[in-house]
C-alpha cells in the first residue's frame, strides 16, 4: 500500500471544524525512557513528530507501543527523557496541550447515556457551548438517535464512536491513537479510517499505534517501527512504509 | 474548568451513577441492619447496658460498613479505563477526590441517618432530644471516614487482595474516629445528655488534616 | 568487614552500660521494687520506635520526591525496624503490668497507642507483599506510610483524651507518674544506646534491602529476555 501525500492547508470536511487560530502541534520525544521494576518498556527513545504529520508506530506486541502513547497523553511519566510540544511559532508549555486520546478501552461509562458521557467530559474540559458541541458530536458519530441509551447496551463498534466522540470534544490539535480498530467489524473500520482522515486533512498531529497494516494504516504520512522499546527504523530514514508494517506481525 | 465546576459535575456524575442502581446504598444499609442485630446477643440489652456499648458497637458497625462500601470507588474507574478518561479532562486531580469524597460522605451519612430510628429503637436509646447533636459527629465522622477511605481505596484498587486490604488500611487509620465519635456519642446518649466539645473537635482536626494530605499527595495517588 | 565488628561491639558496649544503670545506678523503686526496672527498656524502646517510624515517614516523603529507590529501602528497613522495637515495648508492658496491678493487660494510654501504631507498621508491611511492580509498590507504601505516620498524633491524642475520660492502670513512665531525676538521666541514656542499636540495625537492613532489589531486577531482566 502505498502512504499518501498529507495535504496539510486542505480545508476541513464535514463539522470538525478549525476553531479560528487552530494552529497545528508537534511533539518532540527526547531520550525517553520508561522503567518498570528493572525492566525497560523504553529506551532512548527520540522521536520527532513534526506538526500535521500522521505517524504509525508499529510493532509487535509488548514493544512499547502503548507505552509511548501514553506517555504522549502525560498518563505516564516517563523514568527519564523529556517530551515537548511546540506549534509553528515555537514550544508550547506542555500543560497547554491537551491531548484526544482513544485507546482500546473506551474510556466512558458505561452506566450513563451516551449524551450525559459527553456532557460531563465536555463540561470537565471547559468546551465553550458544551451542550451545542455535544450535539453535533452526536450527529457526526451518528449516534444522536441512541443518545439516551445507556452505554452498557451498546455494541462495540457503538461504544467506539462514542469514545472518538469524547477525544474530539476539545478539538485537539494532537489525537493519539492505540490500536483503535480492536474489536471493530470491517464496516466500523471503514468508519474510523474516514474519520481519521478527515481529522488529518484538517490539520491535526496524529500518532496511532497499530500492529499490522490495513485501511487505517494506509493513512498514514509516516511510519516508525518500535522493537522491543527502541526505534527500530524509520521511514524518514528511507525505510519502506510496507516493510515497517509487516515485520510488525508477531 | 475551575476546581469547583469540575467537582460539580463529577459529583453529579457519582450521585447519578449511585441513584441509578442505588446497589450500593442498599446493601450497606442491609450489612449494617444484619450486624446490630448481631451485636444484640453480644451483650445483654438493659438500658444501662445498652447506653455503655451500643455507641461503640453503632461506630464499629458504621466503620466495617464503610470499608466495605468505598472498595469499588475507585475500581469502578478500572472498568472502562475511565479513570484515564478523568485524568486527561480535569485541569486539577483534586477534583476527583473531592467528588467523590463528598458523594461517599452523603452516602454514609444517608445509611446512617436511615438506620438511627432502628438502632435507637432497638437498644432504647434517646436519640430525639440530641438529633441535632447526633447530625453534627454522624457528619464530621462521615467525612473523615470518606476522605480516608477514599485516599485508601485508591491504593486498594491497585494492590492485590483488594477486597480484604481496604478494611485493613483504613481501620487502624481511623481509630481517632472511633474514638472520638464513639465518646461523643455516649455523652449524648447520657442521662443528663452533654456535648464533648474535645471530642468533635478530634473529628474536626482529623478531617482537616485528610483532606490536606490528600490535596497535598492526591496526584501521586492516581499515578499510572 | 571490621568497621562492622566495631560499631557492633560499640552498640554492645552501649547496651551493656545502659543495662548496668538501670540496675544499679537508678535508685529504688518505693513501692514497686525491682520490676520497674523495666520501665527503662520499655520507654527507651517505646521512643526508639517513634524514631524509626519518624525515619520512614521522611524517606517516604523523599521517595515521593525523587523517586530514587534508595528511600523505598530505608522506609521499608526503618518500618520494621520499628515494628521491633515497638513489640518490645508490646511485650514488657504485660511483663511489668501482671506483678503490679495482677492483670495482663491494660488500656494504658501507651500500649494502646502502641498497639494501633504497631498494626499501622503491620499494614504497611503487608501492603508492600501485594503489589508485585516494584516502583508502584514503593510508591504506594511510601503514600500509605505518610497517612499512616500523619495519623500518629491523633491516634495518641485521641486515646490520651479517652483515657481521660475512663482512667486505666498506668504504665509507670507515662505522664503523670513523676519521675525521679537520676531516674530521667538514665532513661536519656538507654534510649541513646537503644538509638544506637536501632542504626546498626537500620543499615543492615538497608544493605540487604539493596542486594534483594538488585537480584530482583537482574531476575526480572532474565525473565524479559
Amino acid at each position: 500500500m502505498k502512504r499518501e501525500a498529507a495535504p496539510r492547508s486542505v480545508p476541513s470536511r464535514g463539522s470538525s471544524v478549525m476553531p479560528p487560530g487552530f494552529s497545528p502541534v508537534g511533539l518532540r520525544f527526547e531520550n525517553i525512557d520508561k522503567r518498570y521494576g528493572g525492566l525497560l518498556a523504553l529506551r532512548r527513545v527520540s522521536l520527532a513528530v513534526a506538526p500535521g504529520e500522521c505517524v504509525v508506530v508499529a510493532g509487535r506486541n509488548g514493544s512499547g507501543k502503548t507505552t509511548l502513547l501514553r506517555i504522549a497523553a502525560k498518563l505516564v511519566r516517563p523514568s527519564s527523557g523529556t517530551l515537548n510540544f511546540a506549534n509553528t511559532s515555537g514550544e508550547i508549555e506542555p500543560g497547554a496541550v491537551r491531548p484526544g486520546f482513544i485507546a482500546h478501552a473506551t474510556m466512558v461509562y458505561d452506566e450513563l447515556t451516551a449524551e450525559e458521557n459527553l456532557s460531563l467530559f465536555a463540561r470537565l474540559l471547559g468546551v465553550p457551548q458544551a451542550q451545542k458541541r455535544v450535539e453535533v458530536l452526536l450527529h457526526d458519530v451518528g449516534l444522536w438517535d441512541r443518545r439516551a441509551s445507556l452505554v452498557r447496551t451498546f455494541s462495540r463498534g457503538m461504544r467506539q464512536r462514542v469514545a472518538i466522540a469524547r477525544a474530539l470534544l476539545h478539538e485537539p490539535s494532537v489525537l493519539l491513537l492505540d490500536e483503535p480498530a480492536t474489536g471493530l467489524d470491517p464496516q466500523g473500520v471503514a468508519w474510523l479510517a474516514q474519520q481519521i482522515r478527515q481529522l488529518r486533512d484538517s490539520g491535526r498531529t496524529i500518532l496511532m499505534s497499530l500492529h499490522g497494516e490495513s485501511e487505517i494504516s494506509s493513512l498514514g504520512t509516516r511510519a516508525v517501527r518500535l522493537d522491543a522499546g527502541s526505534i527500530a527504523a524509520d521511514t524518514r530514514a528511507g525505510a519502506s512504509f510496507r516493510s515497517i508494517l509487516t515485520f510488525a506481525d508477531a | 474548568m475551575s476546581l469547583v465546576s469540575n467537582t460539580g459535575a463529577l459529583l453529579g456524575k457519582e450521585l447519578r451513577t449511585e441513584f441509578r442502581s442505588r446497589e450500593l446504598l442498599t446493601t450497606t444499609v442491609v450489612f449494617i441492619l444484619i450486624v446490630i442485630v448481631l451485636f444484640s446477643f453480644t451483650f445483654d440489652p438493659t438500658s444501662d447496658e445498652s447506653r455503655r456499648f451500643a455507641p461503640g458497637l453503632l461506630w464499629l458497625a458504621f466503620l466495617f460498613a464503610a470499608s466495605l462500601m468505598l472498595q469499588p470507588c475507585f475500581l469502578r474507574e478500572q472498568q472502562n479505563d475511565t479513570l484515564s478518561a478523568l485524568r486527561l479532562s480535569v485541569r486539577d486531580p483534586f477534583a476527583i477526590f473531592l467528588a467523590k469524597l463528598t458523594a461517599n460522605t452523603l452516602f454514609l451519612l444517608l445509611t446512617e441517618l436511615f438506620l438511627l430510628p432502628f438502632f435507637s429503637i432497638m437498644y432504647n436509646l434517646p436519640v430525639v432530644r440530641v438529633l441535632h447533636w447526633l447530625v453534627l459527629v454522624f457528619f464530621l465522622a462521615s467525612l473523615g471516614i470518606s476522605i480516608a477511605g477514599t485516599a485508601l481505596s485508591a491504593i486498594s484498587a491497585q494492590a492485590r487482595m483488594r477486597e480484604l486490604l481496604l478494611p485493613l488500611l483504613m481501620l487502624p487509620l481511623l481509630t481517632p474516629i472511633l474514638v472520638a465519635s464513639t465518646e461523643v456519642t455516649k455523652s449524648l446518649f447520657d442521662r443528663s445528655p452533654y456535648v464533648q466539645w474535645k471530642g468533635i473537635g478530634f473529628l474536626a482536626v482529623f478531617d482537616l488534616v485528610f483532606l490536606t494530605a490528600l490535596w497535598l499527595f492526591g496526584e501521586y495517588l492516581l499515578e499510572e | 568487614m571490621s568497621k562492622n565488628v566495631l560499631a557492633a561491639a560499640a552498640v554492645f558496649v552501649l547496651l551493656g552500660a545502659a543495662a548496668y544503670a538501670s540496675f544499679f545506678i537508678a535508685p529504688t523503686d518505693a513501692k514497686q521494687g525491682l520490676i520497674y526496672r523495666i520501665l527503662f527498656l520499655h520507654v527507651a524502646s517505646a521512643w526508639t520506635g517513634l524514631t524509626a517510624f519518624f525515619i520512614c515517614f521522611i524517606a517516604n516523603l523523599l521517595y515521593v520526591w525523587r523517586r530514587q529507590p534508595r528511600w523505598d529501602w530505608l522506609g521499608v528497613s526503618a518500618a520494621e525496624v520499628g515494628l521491633a522495637f515497638t513489640a518490645v515495648v508490646l511485650v514488657t508492658g504485660p511483663i511489668w503490668a501482671h506483678p503490679v496491678w495482677g492483670i495482663w493487660w491494660t488500656w494504658s494510654p501507651r500500649l494502646t497507642s502502641t498497639f494501633v501504631l504497631w498494626l499501622l507498621y503491620v499494614v504497611y508491611l503487608v501492603l508492600r507483599t501485594l503489589v508485585e511492580e516494584p516502583d508502584r509498590r514503593a510508591l504506594l507504601s511510601a503514600l500509605f506510610g505518610i497517612f499512616a505516620f500523619i495519623d500518629v498524633p491523633l491516634v495518641f491524642g485521641s486515646i490520651r483524651w479517652w483515657r481521660d475520660q475512663h482512667p486505666q492502670p498506668v504504665v509507670m513512665g507515662e505522664s503523670g507518674s513523676g519521675l525521679d531525676p537520676i531516674m530521667y538521666r538514665v532513661l536519656f541514656f538507654s534510649w541513646f544506646a537503644m538509638l544506637a542499636l536501632m542504626t546498626l540495625l537500620l543499615r543492615q537492613r538497608y544493605k540487604l534491602e539493596a542486594m534483594r532489589s538488585e537480584l530482583d531486577t537482574v531476575q526480572r531482566e532474565l525473565e524479559a529476555a
